[in-house]
């Protein structure tokens, strides 16, 4: 009987969608993406009458899609489900169990991540696509909504959904080098959320490590305002290249620590 | 077969095996004995990968463990019955084991049938008992119904009936060929399950032979007699070469078989009210060898 990678990943799959927990968690970011952009756009469709023509002019529709603080939750929720996915293994001891049917512990690892974002991205593509088509179709009412043909806008929707695998695949590599589920998600709230307040953007240097923090370059893919008047704003392609290497990197920690470290 | 070649594994400072060489072989229940902290533990995680070697080899059916792709085939074991995540029902914990080392879907409800947990298969682990959890382990390690099976302490939290049953199912295993693995801190656990013993102190092997070799190689014959009149027949005895020291309600005797001892009652004339052969010598003999490797001994010494 040869051993197959795909058994690994049904093993996963089967994990994955026999905890409770896995449904709320992404109830939680279907639910506060889309109603959060509704949020934003009912907001700026109720004002609109009263926006002087030049802030009409420089109005942002995609904006209301990915308002930043609805989608922190998404953030969290996404951090807190890969976290969990290996530290809430190593926390009630079901590793062991797990390695002494699958002793190839690289295998293991592989067949979690590939899951991981596997479902996170299919998570992430209904979120995304959702908060972009609710809420534009609320700002056409004004006129002010964009399509996805529009510059930027598709940028704006991809950014948004792999938000949700980069997001997990780092909770999932702090989870495997923290083991402990509590500390597992808040290191990866602190990675994710408070570490960019850290550095100061209108100096080179503390900005371009900013720049290379995974959620400040998911603003820059979906042009929020807020981060675009700064002088030292990242590239375009720069932050793509942000958004590989980070969940790559964790993925790859997270194979090497799980394999080397004792259950 | 299990085979450990000079097996050793130290963290830090602290040797938990030392140089330990044993071949646990087919066929029989190996009881698998030590106080606590003797480094049984560690040597069964050794054995199944999750710990590496300091120095020395372990072999399950000869080949390192840790080596295989999947392991459910080749080895199955009960390390810990908390060893599972709470939030999983039974047969949902079982069923992602079985698909990861690409077992059929029916094996989940053949074991849970065996180890008597069908009725509860639904519900999540998180409510379960210690002795559901255990029988949720050992069901676990048979999924693959592998040749080498091991398990440490299989005992807790199982009610009599459970230990029974446990104590059954070992036996059937090893008839049927399997090499059979059972870790216990309690020699009178391993006296009515085992028929080999294996015992280690401090990671050190202090006994490597059969149940009966063991027993034999120990055993003072003890005989205790209930009497009305322990004076008069503890002079008879004495004067026939026997050790005699009294109790409550009569004498213990060594240096005599237990028949001379009816005998001799009979011709001095005294009424006897019960007479065996003291079989509690094992856990003594257990007490006697690893006393002086107790890592945490009472008392203070």
């Amino acid at each position: 009987m040869r051993a197959r990678f795909r058994d690994l990943l049904a093993a996963e799959w089967i994990k994955l969608w026999s905890l409770r927990s896995t449904y709320g968690a992404l109830a939680l970011i279907a639910v506060s993406a889309v109603l959060f952009s509704a949020r934003a756009a009912l907001g700026d469709h109720h004002n609109w009458p009263d926006y002087p023509a030049e802030r009409r002019a420089s109005f942002d529709p995609i904006h209301d899609a990915f308002p930043e603080e609805g989608w922190l939750f998404v953030m969290l929720a996404a951090g807190a489900v890969g976290a969990v996915m290996i530290a809430g293994e190593y926390a009630s001891g079901q590793i062991r169990s797990t390695f002494l049917a699958v002793p190839d512990r690289r295998a293991v690892v592989t067949a979690k991540v590939t899951v991981l974002a596997a479902v996170m991205l299919a998570v992430g593509a209904v979120a995304a696509s959702a908060s972009f088509w609710v809420s534009q179709t609320i700002l056409a009412d004004r006129d002010a909504g964009a399509s996805i043909g529009d510059p930027g806008a598709l940028r704006a929707v991809v950014a948004s959904t792999l938000l949700l695998p980069v997001c997990a695949l780092i909770g999932f590599g702090v989870g495997a080098l923290v083991r402990h589920t509590a500390p597992a998600v808040v290191v990866t709230t602190t990675l994710l959320l408070l570490a960019p307040l850290a550095f100061d953007i209108d100096r080179r240097w503390s900005a371009a490590i900013h720049n290379a923090l995974p959620v400040p370059a998911w603003e820059r893919l979906v042009g929020n305002p807020y981060v675009l008047p700064n002088l030292h704003v990242a590239t375009v392609p720069g932050s793509w290249a942000v958004y590989a290497v980070w969940p790559v990197a964790a993925a790859l920690l997270a194979v090497v620590v799980v394999h080397r470290r004792e259950p | 077969m299990i085979e450990l070649r000079d097996l050793t594994k130290r963290y830090g400072g602290t040797t938990a095996v030392d140089r330990l060489t044993l071949t646990v072989r087919p066929g029989h229940v190996t009881g698998f004995l030590g106080p606590n902290g003797a480094g049984k533990s560690t040597t069964l995680r050794l054995v199944l990968g999750l710990h590496r070697p300091t120095g020395g080899t372990a072999l399950v059916d000869g080949q390192p463990f840790a080596g295989r792709p999947r392991g459910l085939r080749y080895a199955g074991a009960l390390l810990d019955a908390g060893d599972v995540h709470g939030g999983r029902s039974a047969r949902a914990h079982l069923a992602a084991l079985a698909r990861s080392n690409g077992l059929p879907r029916a094996r989940v409800g053949e074991v849970l049938d065996q180890v008597g947990l069908s009725e509860v298969a639904g519900r999540r682990i998180g409510g379960f008992s210690l002795g559901m959890r255990q029988r949720l382990g050992i069901a676990a390690a048979l999924l693959g119904d592998p040749p080498v099976l091991m398990f440490d302490e299989p005992f807790n939290g199982l009610d009599p009936e459970g230990v029974r049953w446990v104590r059954g199912l070992f036996r059937r295993l090893a008839a049927e060929g399997r090499t059979v693995l059972v870790s216990s801190h309690l020699m009178g656990e391993m006296e009515q399950t085992a028929d080999h013993l294996v015992v280690i102190g401090r990671g050190e092997l202090l006994v490597d032979e059969s149940l009966a070799a063991f027993a034999a190689r120990t055993a003072h014959d003890r005989v205790v007699v209930r009497t009305p009149d322990p004076a008069a027949l503890g002079a008879a005895l004495a004067a026939a070469g026997g050790v005699v020291t009294r109790n409550d309600d009569g004498l213990t005797v060594t240096g005599l078989p237990a028949g001379r001892v009816g005998e001799l009652a009979f011709r001095a004339g005294v009424v006897v009210y019960g007479l065996h052969a003291d079989a509690a010598s094992l856990e003594e003999a257990f007490m006697a060898l690893t006393a002086d490797r107790l890592d945490y001994a009472a008392g203070g010494r």
